[in-house]
């Protein structure tokens, strides 16, 4: 297991963040922008136990926030779709251009 | 433990009591009308906000986790009355509302948050108290269920939080990778500058950015307030910025002490982006909600000219301007709730011939806009003086010019909505409005907030007396 160095699961999760990054920029869909924004927590999960299991092994901070990180991206994620769903109600689309009453 | 726990967590442990009590008259009575609970609701803030004063204690809990001292008590209680302000003011709204409890869980869920960001003394605390603060936040501004602008509103203000929430993860888990602890005191001890924390620093700064609307990152502010219903404005514009500057001013102040010289450069160049970006908006817009929005963008600007002395005055201004910017910004929203809570109208045109009909309302909104802009009776002035002389002790003096000239520029466009008011002439003006005394209150406690606390100079000295140094 510690054949594999560190920087190389750096590597995997700041790629998976400039991913979520790059797709919540990019897509139309709501629901396609909240799994990018679930891909960017997802690569802070990978950092704190990367973290946690090479640099500081004796300690379980790292383990214990990316718990949390899951448990409120959760939360974060009934929020954001009752919020969608509530949305394609009243616009009959979840795509973003047509959610787009207030400008400037 | 054992009592010191109660006595410690005092604040929030009082919101969740309100909170369950709400649920159970939810649960237990369907038969109760909306005026009866809304009284009760009512009693309970204010309870909660004069217990707040009341017995309260130094210490820490749970392993460094949780602190507290006399400031923060005194950040919480300021917050605890804009929230009762707030309630005050939702009242004309909320008596036809279908979901008055709901209403009051989510927003006491989110002053809890609040409160256990403010206290909070290690990063997973902070983060769960930020999130706890934003999420039901979203699901507020939501609340006009049928309106397409408010749904609209908070889908921009949740994906605009997750993503903001997602940078500050992504830089505290990059913190921890070079310091290797979430605590505060600890931290900053570990912190050297090397590029990762740097990096893992603006990362931070940039969530916090979001959350108060700093200008490259401010685009959700106007459109969330315009969609989202005048009290749930009030409290993002009022509320939630207040906390979670109260927040970022600590971070920065002692946790961040090491790194002063990197972000002292960061906030000079913020606030100057806000304040000129954030005035030049404020000039073209016609509905008196995305004014306000932008005109509470140029406001954080100053703010960050006072966060930019890094001294006891920095500290202290910035508390005192927040609790003066809670009175002058609530009398706003007071009227415009009122308004538009009566009259569905929203728009600068509207208010022409606004004094004709109705001149108490009108003299309300002009002593609060007055302050906003900084006119020396009122306390805005005072504000605004105490922030720009912190931020002036630096010795740049650059800034400070440039902080003189947005006040000016800022005059502009709060005298045109008062011009709009006074002089010019409408055939129909908006009707005689009958205010109910919930919200003759709440104007009430907002106009001699803005009097008193500019004359009383005990507020300021107090609050400088409980400020730490830098």
């Amino acid at each position: 297991m510690n054949d594999i160095p560190l920087t190389h699961i750096l590597f995997v999760s700041t790629a998976l963040f400039f991913i979520g990054m790059y797709g919540l920029f990019t897509r139309r869909n709501m629901i396609t922008m909240l799994m990018s924004v679930e891909l960017i927590l997802n690569s802070v999960n990978i950092n704190f136990v990367a973290f946690n299991k090479y640099l500081f092994p004796d300690k379980l901070e790292g383990v214990f926030f990316s718990i949390f990180v899951v448990t409120i991206a959760a939360a974060e994620a009934a929020v954001a779709i009752a919020i969608i769903i509530n949305l394609y109600r009243s616009h009959n689309s979840i795509d973003v251009e047509d959610a787009g009453e207030m400008k400037y | 433990m054992g009592i010191d726990f109660f006595i410690l967590m005092k604040s929030e442990l009082l919101l969740a009591v309100i909170i369950f009590i709400l649920l159970f008259i939810k649960v237990g009575s369907k038969e109760w009308k909306n005026e009866q609970m809304l009284n009760i609701v009512n009693v309970l803030l204010l309870v909660n906000f004069i217990a707040g004063f009341f017995g309260n204690k130094d210490g820490m809990l749970f392993n460094d986790m949780f602190k507290t001292n006399q400031l923060i008590v005194l950040e919480k209680c300021i917050l605890n009355l804009g929230t009762f302000i707030i309630s005050l003011q939702a009242y004309t709204w909320l008596k036809n509302h279908k979901h008055v409890l709901e209403f009051y869980m989510l927003l006491l869920a989110s002053l809890m948050g609040m409160f256990y960001m403010i206290s909070s003394g290690n990063l997973l605390m902070f983060y769960l108290g930020l999130e706890l603060s934003t999420i039901p936040l979203a699901a507020l501004a939501n609340f006009d269920l049928e309106k397409r602008k408010s749904s609209e509103a908070a889908f921009k203000l949740i994906m605009s939080s997750a993503f903001s929430s997602g940078l500050l993860l992504f830089g505290i888990s990059m913190m921890y990778g070079t310091t290797g602890t979430l605590n505060f005191t600890e931290l900053s001890q570990h912190l050297d500058g090397s590029a990762l924390q740097l990096f893992a620093f603006i990362l931070l700064f940039t969530g916090f950015a979001f959350k108060i609307s700093v200008v490259p990152f401010h685009l959700w502010t106007a459109d969330v307030y315009e969609g989202s219903p005048v009290a749930i404005t009030s409290f993002l514009s009022v509320i939630s910025k207040g906390a979670f500057i109260f927040a970022f001013i600590s971070v920065l102040y002692n946790v961040f002490k090491p790194l002063a010289d990197t972000w002292y450069n960061m906030l000079f160049l913020l606030s100057v982006l806000t304040m000129v970006i954030g005035n030049l908006f404020a000039i073209r817009q016609n509905n008196l909600k995305r004014f306000l929005a932008f005109s509470s963008i140029a406001q954080v600007g100053f703010i960050l000219v006072g966060i930019s002395g890094s001294s006891q005055a920095g500290t202290a201004s910035v508390i005192y301007f927040i609790l003066i910017y809670i009175f002058s910004n609530l009398g706003a929203f007071g009227v415009i709730a009122l308004v538009s809570a009566l009259t569905v109208k929203e728009g600068i045109e509207d208010y022409k011939g606004f004094y004709k009909t109705n001149p108490l309302l009108t003299w309300v909104l002009t002593i609060a806009l007055f302050s906003l802009a900084g006119i020396p009776p009122t306390a805005g002035f005072f504000g605004k003086f105490f922030l720009i002389m912190a931020g002036a002790a630096k010795g740049n003096y650059t800034l400070i010019i440039i902080a003189a000239l947005n006040m000016i520029v800022s005059l502009y466009y709060y005298l045109r909505v008062v011009k709009a008011m006074f002089m010019d002439k409408n055939e129909q003006p908006i009707e005689k409005l009958v205010i109910n005394n919930y919200s003759k209150l709440a104007l009430f406690i907002c106009v001699s907030g803005i009097v008193l606390t500019g004359f009383v100079s005990w507020v300021y000295d107090y609050i400088y007396s409980l400020s730490t140094g830098f």
